[in-house]
């Protein structure tokens, strides 16, 4: 049985859950370390607000062992927030969380919740996803070995990097379940990564 | 509004979820607040407290000093406009507010009519004492909830009161048969197709976050134990002895806010807590504006 663990610090991390368990996948919430004893498959960093979601994880002493588990090649799939937690670079950000992810994020590069909006758009494999931006970053610039999946207007919104899948927008809030599905079954269920 | 802006405007509140708004008069306060795990700040002028204090009529703050606010931080930014002054809404969201407010804290500007919020493409979160108010607001286009509680006291038993009522309503609704809805529908006075929303998913059909009296860690605790799925913090913070402390001890107890362990550890040595004054005691009743 496969199971998913949702970094709950703050924002939406209910609506990951919703969408795991739609695909009859178990979810388990990250609040704190003595929640990481519990054995999980993938982890998902949520939507909402980056600044204190990555504050409460040096608070709550989650950050190291997080960041460690991410540098092994636990499978994370991050999403609007999660997106910049794992980011090398921000522009005009001295801010760096756990900076795994080989690219450069601008926040809010869409402006304020005026500039929020949707669109549908392919995704890697997968085509007319609906994607919501929500006072969403963007990827500058990501290094070569970076996958780019999907871009929008000209500027990347979504990457992937060996074990990380990261999006600018939310699949989270759209009923659409394929990009959670492709996660588990590109990422997650690798042969490779069972053996282990 | 369209459709799809009120759907991305609903979004962003889920985003605020499990999270603390925290009011603050200056950029200043607002860098304090971003610091401590504040998920968004509410800008205005003067606190719930001061506003009490200082009486006459209380109005929208003055956009440059909102204007301060955004720039110091990269938190969503919201502001208050009085209930039914469309026309402080149109100035708010000509400055690019994230939120407004439509609040029972500013003096209302219109006794019989709330804002049109279908008319804005900026979202708004309105104050309710129980489901027919939540819903009322809903249908008027807020994509986002809190309970009034009693603003500026320090005092927690209204909000838990508003919660809690909303809840029960909600409960009851669940239970009903299909064919109470329309009655209940009309008790209410708000729509059917909101009515039947409730008795299908046993929620509002926004983010509903707690408001107006939170002062402790464990005020916001009770508050998310209670059901609310964020919390506002008004004149709490920046009214008591540590504000940073207790900004930061109250954001860790709304994330942690089943965990009795991590609840006592947050509690410990804040300073003074805001000095509290009950309903009893007041004469300016916040919450009975806007029905």
């Amino acid at each position: 049985m496969m199971r998913v663990a949702v970094l709950a610090l703050q924002g939406a991390f209910a609506e990951h859950q919703a969408a795991f368990r739609d695909l009859g996948v178990e979810t388990l919430q990250i609040r704190q370390r003595a929640d990481l004893q519990r054995p999980f498959d993938a982890l998902v960093l949520p939507g909402g607000e980056s600044t204190v979601q990555g504050k409460l994880l040096h608070d709550l002493e989650l950050f190291a062992p997080i960041r460690t588990m991410i540098c092994q090649g636990l499978p994370v799939m991050a999403t609007c927030a999660g997106l910049i937690l794992l980011a090398e670079r921000l522009v005009d950000d001295p801010v760096v969380w756990f900076g795994t992810l080989k690219a450069t994020v601008r926040r809010n590069a869409y402006g304020r919740q005026l500039g929020s909006f949707f669109t549908r758009g392919d995704c890697g494999p997968l085509t007319d996803i609906p994607m919501s931006f929500i006072r969403a970053p963007y990827i500058e610039d990501c290094a070569p070995d970076v996958t780019v999946l999907s871009q929008y207007e000209g500027k990347i919104t979504a990457v992937r990097q060996d074990n990380q899948l990261a999006l600018s927008f939310h699949p989270e809030l759209l009923p659409d379940r394929r990009l959670h599905q492709f996660f588990l079954q590109q990422m997650v269920a690798r042969p490779d990564k069972i053996a282990v | 509004m369209t459709d799809k802006q009120y759907e991305l405007n609903r979004n962003l509140a889920q985003m605020l979820k499990g999270g603390v708004i925290m009011d603050v008069t200056t950029p200043e306060q607002a860098k304090i607040a971003e610091e401590a795990g504040a998920c968004a700040v509410m800008a205005l002028e003067r606190i719930p407290a001061d506003i009490r204090a200082a009486g006459g009529v209380s109005r929208m703050s003055d956009p440059d000093m909102i204007r301060g606010i955004q720039k110091a931080v990269s938190i969503p930014v919201m502001a208050k406009c009085r209930i039914g002054h469309f026309v402080e809404a149109q100035i708010l969201e000509a400055i690019e507010i994230d939120y407004i407010d439509e609040s029972e804290v500013l003096s209302p500007a219109d006794d019989v009519y709330h804002i049109d919020k279908r008319a804005f493409k900026v979202p708004f979160v309105c104050g309710a004492r129980d489901l027919g108010e939540a819903l009322r607001r809903i249908q008027e286009g807020a994509a986002m909830i809190r309970t009034k509680g009693e603003p500026g006291t320090g005092d927690v038993i209204q909000a838990v009161r508003h919660l809690r009522k909303m809840n029960a309503e909600i409960r009851r609704l669940v239970s009903m048969a299909g064919d109470e809805l329309y009655e209940t529908a009309k008790q209410l006075a708000v729509p059917f197709e909101l009515v039947q929303f409730v008795h299908k998913n046993g929620r509002l059909p926004v983010v509903n976050f707690a408001a107006g009296g939170v002062a402790t860690p464990a005020d916001a605790a009770l508050m998310m134990q209670l059901g609310a799925e964020g919390v506002f913090v008004g004149s709490g913070i920046f009214k008591s002895g540590d504000p940073a402390k207790r900004a930061q001890a109250i954001v860790k107890a709304v994330t942690n806010y089943s965990d009795t362990k991590v609840l006592a550890e947050v509690s410990c040595g804040l300073g003074q807590a805001m000095v509290g004054i009950n309903p009893e005691e007041i004469k300016l009743i916040m919450e009975e504006r806007g029905k």
